[in-house]
């Protein structure tokens, strides 16, 4: 009896172990079977690199969708990681016990906030600071940049703090034996020795980055073309899909699935590098 | 009367051989005790009569062992044996629950729900653990609040509380100080009168104050068992004589 | 105390490089805290004037923009998502833990689809919400499958965060719980679990600041309908998406930001609660 009770729910713990192997094959088949007919219909090259979209027209080109999140995370990196890394070593090597307190739980706080309130902050803020002080409509590369910039930091400062904090000691005590100053120790002996980790948070703050959806939307423009400089507006892989899912039908709304296919090889990518990354900072 | 019977017992993890031929037989209502130098076996031994190996990936079983001649290793519930084969570990290893719950785990475990069973048997317990006095006006508080003696005591209580046959003591004492040392011996002096105690330790002098029975165990084979006082005056292995000598280990 | 600080001073002087060093972690962290305050403080500002009981009333029209029935159903979208994903991620976490032999393929695999699950942008599951549980399986735009969606999103966030608090649980309880004769589901339901709580409750409550603050998995799972739903079969709009809806009317900025004081106000009680939970357990 007691057996047979047992028994019973070690196959339901290892149903629901399953469940998540379950949840990945599950969205990888309906994107997959959704999204890559429409693309070979509309022809992989031509899907990809073609710069035109204009589903009225029939014109399925995803390339300046590609550009603009490859700009607007490459701007939120530029933005974000610097501001990241250097508030994670303040954090990890300089914080006074008080301010490190108040610190740690405003990260996570800023890891809380909902993105439509960013999104909203940067509408009513952003747009107009970009506006008058760099001119254009304000809605720009520019300015989903900063605002992912913002976005990203707690991602990256955690991560980052996290594998500075895991530094030995004896690291820092070797720099200040040899007569370094506290600074010179903590950016030439610890810094170093936790290149692996911080690195990770960079990419994972990427993958945060190409991510985003609403906040970049409420703040980039949305046009479908390239943008020509910083204060052009753009549209990413992830506004592209959000912004036209709701009316879309038939091929259109196929090449949309077709767009989230693209995004999700892109996370893939992103993934896969980071596991990399993990286990070779286990080695 | 032998209370267990080992027989022939080869113990092994994975492809190392950790018990060689072990046979073994553990007189009831005595206090048996192994000893020998760290890895020499003698608690895996000690492991395997309540079958807590079975818990170690990797680990394999040859030869028998029997609790009044049924084969443990055979048709038994592994929960029923150690019901009736209760265990106190090396480190004090009470739950994070109060000093009365830790008790009742046991009965409860094996199906007594009523509460004055219940009050019944955790005062039991404890009288018979002797630490009846010290704790029974706060029975409610956790039990992680004791010191490390008491925690030994109330662990030997909770095993106590099962109506086990045969309690395993696993080098109870090697992290109590001497005073707490000594009430956990004399608590084990005063037990064996009801239950059949086999003690793992690794100290020769507490082997000889409370043991009856002694065995020696080397590199996984056992060299000598005896009444205690002869292994200790006159051991007939030279071996065991280096070890009691403290010529190694 | 003071003359310390005057040698550190003496010792930039003579070491530029390190009081540079120590500058820019210093402006570092004065930007993370400015910009998280800035947004705090601005939204608090130009909200908390337009927190008016109309705000609060029990049924949504567009003069009142009533965000009431929005804050109900996210009280009903998270308390949905967790029945599904919490009891999923404790039981998998469990066998994870407590079943699985050392080194077995199928902990690895959990691990890494787990991780794949955390790294996919919310439009794709929503996007995937739409295709399985709203079309495939019928569910409609409804809580029903807006929750199921939250729950896969949420899953490896609740078994990650569990599986590390069982983890932490000493052997050496198991071992007295077996040793008395108790089963494994016995150990695993009344010492295991209960040891773990204070751990699963923290990833619980993180899960939860996840649901509250989506947005993008929701839009084409839940719908967008303003009234509290009956059924979860009833479409139904959270807070998050309700702030994004009236966000891009133009005509409702002033309840915008008022929503978004709510929002914050949520998401802040959230961290505190979590916090409260670390500090209460994990000292």
């Amino acid at each position: 009896m007691i057996n047979w009770k047992e028994k019973l729910m070690k196959v339901v713990f290892l149903a629901a172990a399953c469940v998540s192997i379950a949840a990945v094959v599950l969205i990888c088949i309906f994107l997959f079977v959704n999204g890559v007919p429409a693309i070979s219909e509309i022809g992989v090259f031509r899907f990809l690199f073609g710069t035109k979209w204009k589903p009225a027209n029939h014109l399925y080109g995803i390339w300046p969708m590609i550009v603009g999140s490859v700009y607007v995370t490459a701007g939120a990196l530029l933005a974000g990681v610097p501001v990241g890394i250097l508030t994670a070593v303040y954090m990890a090597r300089f914080c006074p016990r008080w301010l490190y307190r108040i610190m740690k739980s405003s990260i996570s706080l800023m890891a809380g906030i909902p993105s439509v309130v960013y999104g909203f902050f940067g509408l009513v803020v952003l747009v107009p600071f970009i506006r008058e002080t760099f001119g254009g409509r304000g809605m720009s590369v520019l300015t989903a940049s900063v605002l992912l910039g913002l976005m990203i930091l707690p991602t990256i400062i955690s991560v980052s703090e996290t594998s500075i904090q895991a530094v030995p000691q004896s690291y820092y005590e070797g720099g200040l034996a040899l007569g370094a100053s506290h600074e010179r120790s903590v950016f030439y002996t610890v810094l170093p020795a936790a290149k692996s980790g911080i690195f990770a948070g960079v990419v994972l703050g990427m993958g945060r980055a190409v991510g985003e959806t609403m906040a970049v939307m409420m703040v980039a423009g949305n046009q479908a073309v390239i943008p020509r400089n910083l204060t052009a507006g753009v549209r990413t892989l992830t506004t592209n899909i959000v912004m036209e899912m709701g009316y879309s039908t038939d091929l259109h709304r196929e090449a949309l699935i077709g767009t989230a296919v693209v995004l999700f090889l892109f996370i893939l990518i992103i993934n896969l590098s980071l596991s990399m990354l993990k286990r070779k900072e286990k080695e | 009367m032998d209370k267990i019977t080992v027989e022939k017992l080869d113990l092994f993890y994975g492809s190392f051989q950790a018990l060689k031929e072990i046979t073994l037989n553990i007189p009831a209502n005595e206090i048996t005790a192994l000893i020998g130098p760290s890895g020499c076996g003698k608690s895996t031994l000690l492991k395997s009569l309540n079958r807590m190996n079975d818990l170690v990936e990797g680990c394999r079983i040859e030869g028998s062992i029997r609790l009044d001649r049924e084969d443990i290793y055979g048709d038994m519930d592994v929960n029923l044996l150690r019901k009736r084969v209760g265990m106190v570990f090396q480190k004090p290893n009470p739950f994070p629950m109060s000093i009365y719950d830790n008790i009742a785990f046991g009965p409860r475990t094996h199906g007594i729900r009523s509460k004055a069973k219940l009050d019944n048997i955790v005062e039991r317990s404890l009288r018979d653990a002797a630490i009846w006095d010290e704790v029974k006006d706060r029975l409610k508080k956790p039990a992680l609040g004791m010191s490390g003696g008491q925690q030994q005591r109330l662990c030997i209580a909770r095993a106590l509380a099962v109506a086990p046959e045969v309690l395993l003591m696993d080098e109870p004492t090697s992290a109590l100080d001497p005073i707490s040392t000594a009430k956990v011996e004399e608590l084990a002096m005063e037990l064996k009168k009801q239950y059949t105690i086999v003690i793992v330790t690794h100290n020769m002098q507490q082997a000889v104050r409370i043991s009856d029975k002694t065995a020696f165990f080397l590199l996984g084979e056992m060299i000598e068992f005896g009444e205690t006082e002869k292994i200790f005056s006159m051991p007939e292995n030279k071996k065991t004589e280096d070890y009691i000598t403290g010529r190694f280990g | 105390m003071k003359s310390a600080i005057i040698q550190k001073w003496k010792g930039y002087k003579n070491d530029p490089k390190s009081f540079g060093l120590f500058s820019a972690v210093f402006l570092a962290m004065l930007i993370t805290m400015t910009a998280l305050l800035f947004v705090i403080v601005y939204i608090l500002v130009k909200g908390v004037p337009h927190l008016t009981p109309d705000l609060f009333a029990a049924k949504y029209t567009s003069e009142n923009v009533s965000l009431m029935p929005a804050l109900i159903n996210t009280l009903l979208m998270t308390a949905l998502s967790l029945l599904f994903a919490v009891p999923v991620g404790i039981e998998a976490a469990i066998y994870l833990t407590e079943y699985a032999k050392h080194g077995n393929k199928l902990v690895v695999l959990v691990g890494r689809t787990a991780e794949t699950l955390s790294g996919i942008p919310s439009i794709v599951y929503g996007l995937f919400g739409a295709l399985f549980f709203v079309k495939y399986l019928g569910f409609g735009l409804s809580l029903l499958s807006g929750a199921l969606t939250l729950s896969i999103m949420i899953l490896p966030l609740i078994m990650r965060t569990t599986e590390e608090a069982l983890r932490a649980v000493p052997d050496s309880y198991r071992e007295g719980s077996f040793g008395l004769g108790a089963g494994k589901l016995r150990t695993v339901f009344r010492i295991v679990l209960p040891c773990a709580v204070p751990g699963i409750l923290s990833g619980v409550t993180l899960g939860i600041g996840r649901i509250v603050g989506e947005s993008a998995a929701l839009l084409f799972t839940a719908g967008t309908v303003a009234e509290p739903a009956i059924s979860i079969f009833d479409s139904a709009r959270t807070l998050s998406v309700h702030m994004y809806s009236i966000s891009g009317e133009g005509l409702y900025i002033e309840q915008t930001y008022a929503t978004a004081v709510v929002l914050l106000i949520v998401v802040i009680a959230i961290n505190a609660l979590s916090d409260y939970i670390a500090k209460k357990f994990f000292k």
